[in-house]
Protein backbone atom coordinates (compact mmCIF):
# COMPACT_ATOMS: atom_id res chain seq x y z
CA UNK A 1 0.00 0.00 0.00
CA UNK A 2 1.18 3.21 -0.90
CA UNK A 3 1.68 6.12 1.68
CA UNK A 4 -0.69 9.00 0.16
CA UNK A 5 -0.27 13.02 1.84
CA UNK A 6 -3.36 13.92 3.32
CA UNK A 7 -3.97 16.90 5.53
CA UNK A 8 -6.36 16.26 8.46
CA UNK A 9 -9.37 18.72 8.97
CA UNK A 10 -8.83 20.74 12.05
CA UNK A 11 -11.33 21.94 14.38
CA UNK A 12 -12.17 25.03 12.06
CA UNK A 13 -12.36 22.92 8.82
CA UNK A 14 -14.08 19.88 10.68
CA UNK A 15 -16.89 22.57 11.72
CA UNK A 16 -17.13 24.14 8.58
CA UNK A 17 -17.35 20.57 6.88
CA UNK A 18 -20.65 19.87 8.61
CA UNK A 19 -22.13 23.42 8.30
CA UNK A 20 -21.67 22.70 4.61
CA UNK A 21 -24.94 19.79 5.23
CA UNK A 22 -27.61 22.14 7.21
CA UNK A 23 -30.54 23.04 5.60
CA UNK A 24 -31.94 26.50 5.91
CA UNK A 25 -34.96 26.51 7.94
CA UNK A 26 -33.78 23.63 10.80
CA UNK A 27 -33.35 24.46 14.64
CA UNK A 28 -30.29 23.27 15.60
CA UNK A 29 -28.52 23.15 18.94
CA UNK A 30 -25.19 23.36 19.05
CA UNK A 31 -22.81 21.42 21.75
CA UNK A 32 -19.53 22.56 24.01
CA UNK A 33 -16.11 22.29 22.00
CA UNK A 34 -15.83 22.20 18.10
CA UNK A 35 -19.62 22.16 17.72
CA UNK A 36 -20.32 25.25 18.72
CA UNK A 37 -17.91 26.68 15.99
CA UNK A 38 -20.21 25.16 13.36
CA UNK A 39 -22.56 28.46 13.63
CA UNK A 40 -19.49 30.49 12.15
CA UNK A 41 -19.67 28.90 9.26
CA UNK A 42 -23.02 28.78 8.02
CA UNK A 43 -23.53 31.51 5.40
CA UNK A 44 -25.31 34.37 6.84
CA UNK A 45 -28.17 33.84 4.10
CA UNK A 46 -29.21 30.71 5.21
CA UNK A 47 -31.65 31.45 8.07
CA UNK A 48 -31.02 28.39 10.74
CA UNK A 49 -32.02 28.78 14.14
CA UNK A 50 -29.56 28.17 16.98
CA UNK A 51 -31.03 26.96 20.32
CA UNK A 52 -29.17 26.99 23.28
CA UNK A 53 -30.13 24.40 26.32
CA UNK A 54 -30.06 27.78 28.64
CA UNK A 55 -32.54 29.30 27.16
CA UNK A 56 -32.31 31.04 23.95
CA UNK A 57 -33.67 30.44 20.35
CA UNK A 58 -31.87 32.64 17.90
CA UNK A 59 -28.38 32.68 19.09
CA UNK A 60 -26.39 35.03 17.05
CA UNK A 61 -22.89 35.52 16.45
CA UNK A 62 -20.01 36.27 19.56
CA UNK A 63 -20.75 40.22 19.64
CA UNK A 64 -17.74 43.20 19.37
CA UNK A 65 -16.01 43.71 23.04
CA UNK A 66 -18.13 46.56 23.33
CA UNK A 67 -21.18 45.05 22.83
CA UNK A 68 -20.73 42.26 24.60
CA UNK A 69 -23.59 41.33 27.23
CA UNK A 70 -23.00 39.38 30.61
CA UNK A 71 -26.51 38.37 30.83
CA UNK A 72 -26.43 36.78 27.52
CA UNK A 73 -24.22 33.44 27.04
CA UNK A 74 -24.88 29.96 25.27
CA UNK A 75 -24.41 27.14 27.04
CA UNK A 76 -20.81 26.78 26.49
CA UNK A 77 -20.41 29.99 29.24
CA UNK A 78 -19.36 32.03 26.38
CA UNK A 79 -20.98 35.79 25.70
CA UNK A 80 -23.09 35.67 22.34
CA UNK A 81 -25.70 37.71 21.01
CA UNK A 82 -29.10 37.73 19.83
CA UNK A 83 -30.54 37.41 16.28
CA UNK A 84 -33.96 39.52 16.12
CA UNK A 85 -36.94 37.44 16.77
CA UNK A 86 -34.73 35.70 19.03
CA UNK A 87 -36.53 34.24 22.36
CA UNK A 88 -35.89 33.63 25.83
CA UNK A 89 -37.62 30.71 28.59
CA UNK A 90 -36.98 28.62 31.13
CA UNK A 91 -34.85 25.40 31.71
CA UNK A 92 -38.14 23.13 31.93
CA UNK A 93 -39.43 25.12 28.15
CA UNK A 94 -35.71 24.84 27.50
CA UNK A 95 -35.62 20.37 27.49
CA UNK A 96 -39.44 20.35 26.29
CA UNK A 97 -37.97 21.76 22.97
CA UNK A 98 -35.18 18.68 23.22
CA UNK A 99 -37.26 15.92 24.55
CA UNK A 100 -40.25 16.94 22.77
CA UNK A 101 -38.59 16.24 19.52
CA UNK A 102 -38.45 19.73 18.05
CA UNK A 103 -35.28 20.23 17.28
CA UNK A 104 -34.04 19.27 13.97
CA UNK A 105 -30.60 18.58 14.51
CA UNK A 106 -27.72 18.46 17.51
CA UNK A 107 -24.22 18.62 17.25
CA UNK A 108 -22.53 16.97 19.61
CA UNK A 109 -18.96 16.44 20.52
CA UNK A 110 -17.92 12.55 21.40
CA UNK A 111 -14.84 10.58 22.63
CA UNK A 112 -16.17 7.37 20.60
CA UNK A 113 -19.34 6.34 18.57
CA UNK A 114 -20.03 2.52 17.48
CA UNK A 115 -21.67 1.42 14.58
CA UNK A 116 -25.31 0.82 16.13
CA UNK A 117 -25.24 4.66 16.66
CA UNK A 118 -24.04 4.45 20.47
CA UNK A 119 -22.62 7.90 21.77
CA UNK A 120 -19.93 7.80 24.70
CA UNK A 121 -19.37 11.35 25.52
CA UNK A 122 -19.82 12.66 28.96
CA UNK A 123 -16.90 10.54 30.63
CA UNK A 124 -14.03 8.01 30.16
CA UNK A 125 -14.57 5.65 33.13
CA UNK A 126 -17.46 4.16 34.77
CA UNK A 127 -16.42 5.70 37.74
CA UNK A 128 -19.82 7.20 39.37
CA UNK A 129 -20.08 10.02 41.29
CA UNK A 130 -18.57 13.10 38.70
CA UNK A 131 -18.37 13.51 35.03
CA UNK A 132 -20.03 16.00 33.03
CA UNK A 133 -23.42 14.82 31.56
CA UNK A 134 -24.83 18.69 30.67
CA UNK A 135 -27.71 18.13 28.44
CA UNK A 136 -25.91 16.03 26.03
CA UNK A 137 -27.84 13.17 27.10
CA UNK A 138 -31.54 15.12 26.58
CA UNK A 139 -29.78 15.98 22.84
CA UNK A 140 -28.89 12.61 22.03
CA UNK A 141 -32.23 11.54 22.52
CA UNK A 142 -34.29 14.38 22.26
CA UNK A 143 -33.57 15.92 18.36
CA UNK A 144 -34.46 14.31 15.13
CA UNK A 145 -30.66 14.22 14.39
CA UNK A 146 -27.37 13.82 16.00
CA UNK A 147 -24.41 14.98 14.69
CA UNK A 148 -20.83 14.05 16.26
CA UNK A 149 -17.96 15.66 15.44
CA UNK A 150 -14.58 14.30 16.93
CA UNK A 151 -10.96 13.62 15.47
CA UNK A 152 -10.98 9.96 13.56
CA UNK A 153 -8.67 8.57 16.28
CA UNK A 154 -7.08 9.36 19.63
CA UNK A 155 -4.06 11.49 20.04
CA UNK A 156 -2.79 8.35 20.41
CA UNK A 157 -3.94 6.78 17.57
CA UNK A 158 -6.53 4.64 18.97
CA UNK A 159 -10.09 4.37 16.92
CA UNK A 160 -13.04 6.39 18.29
CA UNK A 161 -15.17 4.66 15.47
CA UNK A 162 -15.95 1.32 17.20
CA UNK A 163 -17.97 -2.13 17.18
CA UNK A 164 -19.08 -1.39 20.43
CA UNK A 165 -17.93 2.00 22.55
CA UNK A 166 -15.98 1.07 25.51
CA UNK A 167 -16.74 4.56 27.58
CA UNK A 168 -19.69 4.72 29.55
CA UNK A 169 -22.78 5.66 27.08
CA UNK A 170 -24.50 8.80 26.49
CA UNK A 171 -27.32 7.56 24.64
CA UNK A 172 -27.39 4.07 22.79
CA UNK A 173 -28.36 3.85 19.22
CA UNK A 174 -28.35 7.56 18.70
CA UNK A 175 -25.84 9.13 16.74
CA UNK A 176 -27.29 9.13 12.97
CA UNK A 177 -24.18 11.34 11.00
CA UNK A 178 -19.97 11.75 12.43
CA UNK A 179 -17.90 14.07 10.77
CA UNK A 180 -14.48 13.22 11.33
CA UNK A 181 -11.08 14.87 10.94
CA UNK A 182 -11.03 12.08 7.79
CA UNK A 183 -14.19 11.60 7.06
CA UNK A 184 -17.92 12.14 7.00
CA UNK A 185 -20.07 8.75 7.86
CA UNK A 186 -23.78 8.09 7.94
CA UNK A 187 -24.92 5.48 10.96
CA UNK A 188 -26.90 3.19 8.73
CA UNK A 189 -28.44 -0.55 9.53
CA UNK A 190 -25.20 -2.12 8.05
CA UNK A 191 -22.83 0.12 10.01
CA UNK A 192 -20.67 3.07 9.18
CA UNK A 193 -21.27 4.58 5.81
CA UNK A 194 -18.48 6.26 4.48
CA UNK A 195 -20.23 9.76 2.45
CA UNK A 196 -16.93 11.17 2.06
CA UNK A 197 -13.21 11.48 2.44
CA UNK A 198 -10.54 14.05 2.60
CA UNK A 199 -8.47 14.10 -0.77
CA UNK A 200 -5.37 12.13 -0.33
CA UNK A 201 -6.65 9.56 2.06
CA UNK A 202 -8.30 6.26 -0.09
CA UNK A 203 -11.06 4.06 1.46
CA UNK A 204 -8.30 1.44 2.91
CA UNK A 205 -6.15 3.83 5.01
CA UNK A 206 -9.49 5.24 6.46
CA UNK A 207 -10.62 1.63 7.43
CA UNK A 208 -6.95 0.90 9.16
CA UNK A 209 -7.56 4.02 11.28
CA UNK A 210 -11.10 2.68 11.97
CA UNK A 211 -11.91 -0.41 14.39
CA UNK A 212 -15.55 -0.67 13.14
CA UNK A 213 -16.18 -2.31 9.50
CA UNK A 214 -16.45 0.65 7.06
CA UNK A 215 -19.16 0.41 3.76
CA UNK A 216 -18.86 2.42 0.70
CA UNK B 1 -50.99 43.90 53.17
CA UNK B 2 -49.09 41.30 51.96
CA UNK B 3 -45.26 42.07 51.90
CA UNK B 4 -42.55 39.37 51.04
CA UNK B 5 -39.57 41.58 50.92
CA UNK B 6 -37.73 41.16 53.53
CA UNK B 7 -35.60 43.52 55.13
CA UNK B 8 -32.05 41.91 56.06
CA UNK B 9 -29.79 38.78 54.88
CA UNK B 10 -30.78 37.22 58.26
CA UNK B 11 -34.26 37.37 57.55
CA UNK B 12 -33.92 35.73 54.29
CA UNK B 13 -32.19 32.97 55.71
CA UNK B 14 -34.24 32.35 59.31
CA UNK B 15 -35.12 28.74 59.74
CA UNK B 16 -33.20 26.93 57.32
CA UNK B 17 -32.31 23.24 58.95
CA UNK B 18 -29.51 21.29 58.96
CA UNK B 19 -30.30 18.32 56.53
CA UNK B 20 -32.01 20.66 54.36
CA UNK B 21 -32.53 20.16 50.67
CA UNK B 22 -31.22 23.03 48.80
CA UNK B 23 -32.32 24.05 45.15
CA UNK B 24 -29.93 26.46 43.73
CA UNK B 25 -30.69 28.45 40.25
CA UNK B 26 -28.16 30.03 37.66
CA UNK B 27 -26.21 28.38 34.74
CA UNK B 28 -22.54 29.28 35.14
CA UNK B 29 -22.61 32.86 36.99
CA UNK B 30 -25.42 34.14 35.41
CA UNK B 31 -28.83 33.96 37.18
CA UNK B 32 -26.78 32.43 40.04
CA UNK B 33 -28.13 33.46 43.58
CA UNK B 34 -24.49 33.89 44.34
CA UNK B 35 -25.42 36.73 47.75
CA UNK B 36 -28.45 34.04 49.00
CA UNK B 37 -25.29 31.93 48.37
CA UNK B 38 -23.00 33.77 50.70
CA UNK B 39 -26.08 34.05 53.17
CA UNK B 40 -26.24 30.48 53.61
CA UNK B 41 -22.84 30.16 54.33
CA UNK B 42 -22.91 32.85 57.24
CA UNK B 43 -26.28 31.07 58.83
CA UNK B 44 -24.59 28.10 58.95
CA UNK B 45 -26.64 25.74 57.80
CA UNK B 46 -25.19 22.13 57.29
CA UNK B 47 -25.04 18.62 56.23
CA UNK B 48 -27.12 19.99 53.31
CA UNK B 49 -27.89 18.35 49.87
CA UNK B 50 -27.42 20.99 47.18
CA UNK B 51 -29.13 20.84 43.75
CA UNK B 52 -27.66 22.85 41.11
CA UNK B 53 -26.68 22.77 37.32
CA UNK B 54 -22.94 22.72 37.68
CA UNK B 55 -20.65 21.75 40.70
CA UNK B 56 -18.44 24.44 41.25
CA UNK B 57 -15.07 25.50 40.32
CA UNK B 58 -11.34 23.89 40.37
CA UNK B 59 -9.46 24.89 43.23
CA UNK B 60 -7.04 28.06 42.50
CA UNK B 61 -4.06 28.41 44.39
CA UNK B 62 -4.20 31.96 46.18
CA UNK B 63 -7.99 32.38 45.30
CA UNK B 64 -10.18 31.49 48.15
CA UNK B 65 -13.47 29.75 46.88
CA UNK B 66 -16.74 31.77 46.78
CA UNK B 67 -19.91 31.06 46.45
CA UNK B 68 -21.13 27.54 46.01
CA UNK B 69 -17.67 26.14 45.47
CA UNK B 70 -17.55 28.25 49.21
CA UNK B 71 -20.29 26.37 50.32
CA UNK B 72 -18.85 22.91 49.04
CA UNK B 73 -15.49 23.73 50.35
CA UNK B 74 -16.46 24.36 54.02
CA UNK B 75 -17.88 20.84 53.85
CA UNK B 76 -21.36 21.89 54.51
CA UNK B 77 -22.57 19.81 51.53
CA UNK B 78 -23.33 16.30 52.17
CA UNK B 79 -24.87 15.77 48.43
CA UNK B 80 -24.81 17.27 45.78
CA UNK B 81 -26.82 16.46 42.78
CA UNK B 82 -26.17 17.90 39.59
CA UNK B 83 -25.34 17.76 35.88
CA UNK B 84 -21.64 18.66 36.12
CA UNK B 85 -18.71 17.67 38.33
CA UNK B 86 -15.83 18.03 37.11
CA UNK B 87 -13.17 15.51 38.45
CA UNK B 88 -10.98 18.78 38.98
CA UNK B 89 -13.57 20.52 40.93
CA UNK B 90 -13.60 21.03 44.68
CA UNK B 91 -16.64 19.05 44.81
CA UNK B 92 -15.21 16.59 42.58
CA UNK B 93 -11.99 16.28 44.82
CA UNK B 94 -14.92 15.54 48.02
CA UNK B 95 -16.73 13.10 45.42
CA UNK B 96 -13.54 10.97 45.26
CA UNK B 97 -11.87 11.26 48.65
CA UNK B 98 -15.67 10.12 49.73
CA UNK B 99 -16.50 13.31 51.80
CA UNK B 100 -19.28 14.54 49.62
CA UNK B 101 -22.04 12.43 47.56
CA UNK B 102 -22.11 13.08 43.41
CA UNK B 103 -24.89 11.96 41.56
CA UNK B 104 -24.58 13.25 38.12
CA UNK B 105 -27.99 13.64 35.51
CA UNK B 106 -28.73 15.20 32.89
CA UNK B 107 -29.84 18.63 32.57
CA UNK B 108 -33.06 18.12 30.82
CA UNK B 109 -34.00 15.41 33.64
CA UNK B 110 -33.21 18.00 35.97
CA UNK B 111 -35.23 21.02 35.14
CA UNK B 112 -38.13 18.30 34.87
CA UNK B 113 -38.05 16.68 37.70
CA UNK B 114 -38.60 19.93 39.77
CA UNK B 115 -40.66 21.34 37.51
CA UNK B 116 -42.21 18.09 38.00
CA UNK B 117 -41.96 18.73 41.94
CA UNK B 118 -43.62 22.34 41.28
CA UNK B 119 -46.60 20.38 39.54
CA UNK B 120 -47.53 17.60 41.50
CA UNK B 121 -45.91 15.47 39.26
CA UNK B 122 -44.87 12.54 42.09
CA UNK B 123 -42.71 10.72 38.70
CA UNK B 124 -42.68 10.66 35.04
CA UNK B 125 -41.10 8.41 32.13
CA UNK B 126 -38.51 9.97 29.49
CA UNK B 127 -36.10 7.89 27.70
CA UNK B 128 -33.22 10.54 28.56
CA UNK B 129 -30.47 8.31 30.18
CA UNK B 130 -32.29 5.02 29.22
CA UNK B 131 -29.36 2.34 28.33
CA UNK B 132 -26.94 4.22 30.24
CA UNK B 133 -25.30 4.65 33.85
CA UNK B 134 -28.32 7.08 34.93
CA UNK B 135 -30.90 4.48 34.59
CA UNK B 136 -28.96 1.70 37.02
CA UNK B 137 -31.24 1.09 39.91
CA UNK B 138 -34.41 2.85 38.29
CA UNK B 139 -37.67 1.34 36.95
CA UNK B 140 -37.70 1.17 33.00
CA UNK B 141 -40.57 0.30 30.22
CA UNK B 142 -41.65 0.77 27.11
CA UNK B 143 -43.19 3.63 24.92
CA UNK B 144 -43.49 4.48 21.34
CA UNK B 145 -41.02 1.60 20.85
CA UNK B 146 -38.52 3.42 23.22
CA UNK B 147 -36.89 2.42 26.82
CA UNK B 148 -37.77 4.48 29.42
CA UNK B 149 -36.95 5.08 32.93
CA UNK B 150 -38.33 6.83 35.98
CA UNK B 151 -37.35 9.44 37.48
CA UNK B 152 -38.95 11.12 40.09
CA UNK B 153 -40.05 14.74 41.48
CA UNK B 154 -37.18 16.42 42.92
CA UNK B 155 -38.58 18.88 45.64
CA UNK B 156 -36.44 21.59 47.63
CA UNK B 157 -37.12 22.07 51.02
CA UNK B 158 -35.80 25.78 50.36
CA UNK B 159 -35.08 27.10 46.45
CA UNK B 160 -32.40 30.16 46.15
CA UNK B 161 -33.61 32.34 42.72
CA UNK B 162 -32.13 35.36 41.44
CA UNK B 163 -34.68 37.50 39.64
CA UNK B 164 -34.18 41.08 37.68
CA UNK B 165 -37.23 42.69 39.12
CA UNK B 166 -39.71 41.88 42.16
CA UNK B 167 -42.69 43.56 43.54
CA UNK B 168 -43.79 43.12 47.13
CA UNK B 169 -46.13 40.18 45.71
CA UNK B 170 -43.52 38.05 44.96
CA UNK B 171 -44.02 38.43 40.92
CA UNK B 172 -40.43 37.77 39.11
CA UNK B 173 -38.97 39.07 35.62
CA UNK B 174 -35.97 38.24 34.37
CA UNK B 175 -33.04 39.18 32.18
CA UNK B 176 -32.58 37.83 29.46
CA UNK B 177 -30.60 34.05 30.14
CA UNK B 178 -30.57 34.74 33.47
CA UNK B 179 -33.99 33.31 33.28
CA UNK B 180 -32.16 29.26 32.99
CA UNK B 181 -33.38 27.35 36.11
CA UNK B 182 -34.95 30.38 38.21
CA UNK B 183 -39.07 29.40 37.40
CA UNK B 184 -38.53 25.88 38.22
CA UNK B 185 -36.58 25.84 41.04
CA UNK B 186 -38.88 28.98 42.13
CA UNK B 187 -41.98 26.41 41.89
CA UNK B 188 -40.05 23.66 43.43
CA UNK B 189 -39.25 25.20 46.64
CA UNK B 190 -40.85 24.91 49.88
CA UNK B 191 -39.75 27.82 50.89
CA UNK B 192 -38.35 29.82 47.99
CA UNK B 193 -36.51 32.80 48.55
CA UNK B 194 -35.23 35.70 46.11
CA UNK B 195 -32.13 37.72 45.60
CA UNK B 196 -33.31 40.99 42.76
CA UNK B 197 -31.82 43.43 41.39
CA UNK B 198 -34.22 45.58 41.52
CA UNK B 199 -37.89 46.38 42.91
CA UNK B 200 -40.74 47.87 42.16
CA UNK B 201 -44.58 48.85 43.32
CA UNK B 202 -47.27 46.90 42.76
CA UNK B 203 -48.98 46.94 39.52
CA UNK B 204 -45.93 48.24 37.93
CA UNK B 205 -44.82 44.45 36.29
CA UNK B 206 -46.92 44.55 33.19
CA UNK B 207 -48.94 41.60 33.78
CA UNK B 208 -48.34 40.16 30.25
CA UNK B 209 -44.83 40.04 30.95
CA UNK B 210 -44.63 38.49 34.51
CA UNK B 211 -42.39 34.94 34.63
CA UNK B 212 -42.48 33.67 37.74
CA UNK B 213 -45.83 34.64 39.75
CA UNK B 214 -45.29 35.56 43.33
CA UNK B 215 -47.38 32.61 44.47
CA UNK B 216 -44.28 30.56 44.26
CA UNK B 217 -42.15 32.98 46.16
CA UNK B 218 -41.88 33.25 49.93
CA UNK B 219 -39.37 36.02 50.88
CA UNK B 220 -37.63 38.99 48.21
CA UNK B 221 -34.41 40.38 49.29
CA UNK B 222 -33.25 43.58 47.39
CA UNK B 223 -29.34 42.98 46.15
CA UNK B 224 -28.16 45.02 43.07
CA UNK B 225 -25.40 42.73 42.58
CA UNK B 226 -24.24 44.20 39.43
CA UNK B 227 -23.16 42.33 35.92
CA UNK B 228 -22.39 38.36 36.12
CA UNK B 229 -18.60 37.45 35.96
CA UNK B 230 -17.55 36.19 32.92
CA UNK B 231 -16.37 32.41 32.82
CA UNK B 232 -12.21 32.57 33.16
Amino acid sequence: MTEHTYKPLGRSGMAARAAQDIPGGWYVNLGIGIPTLVADHVPAEREVIFHSENGILGVGPAPAKHKENPWLINASSQRVSLHPGGSFFDHAMSFAMVRGQHLDLCVLGGFQVAENGDLANWAQSAESGTGQIGGAMDLAVGAKQVWVIMEHTTKGGEARLLKRCTYPLTAPRCVTRVYTSLAVLDVAERGFVVRDIIPGLSFEELQAKTEAKLHR
Amino acid sequence: MIDKFVRSMAEAMDGIKDGSTVLIAGFGDVGAPNALIEGLIEQGATNLTVVVNSGGRNRVAGVEPSGLTKLVALGRVKKMISTFIRAQSIAGELVRTGKMEGVVIPQGTLAERMRAAGAGIPAFYTPTGAGTMVAEGKESRWYQGRECILEEALPGDVALVEAWTADRWGNLVFRDASRNFNPVVAMAGALTIVQTHHVCDLGQLPANEIVTPGIFVNRVLHVPAGDPKPVV
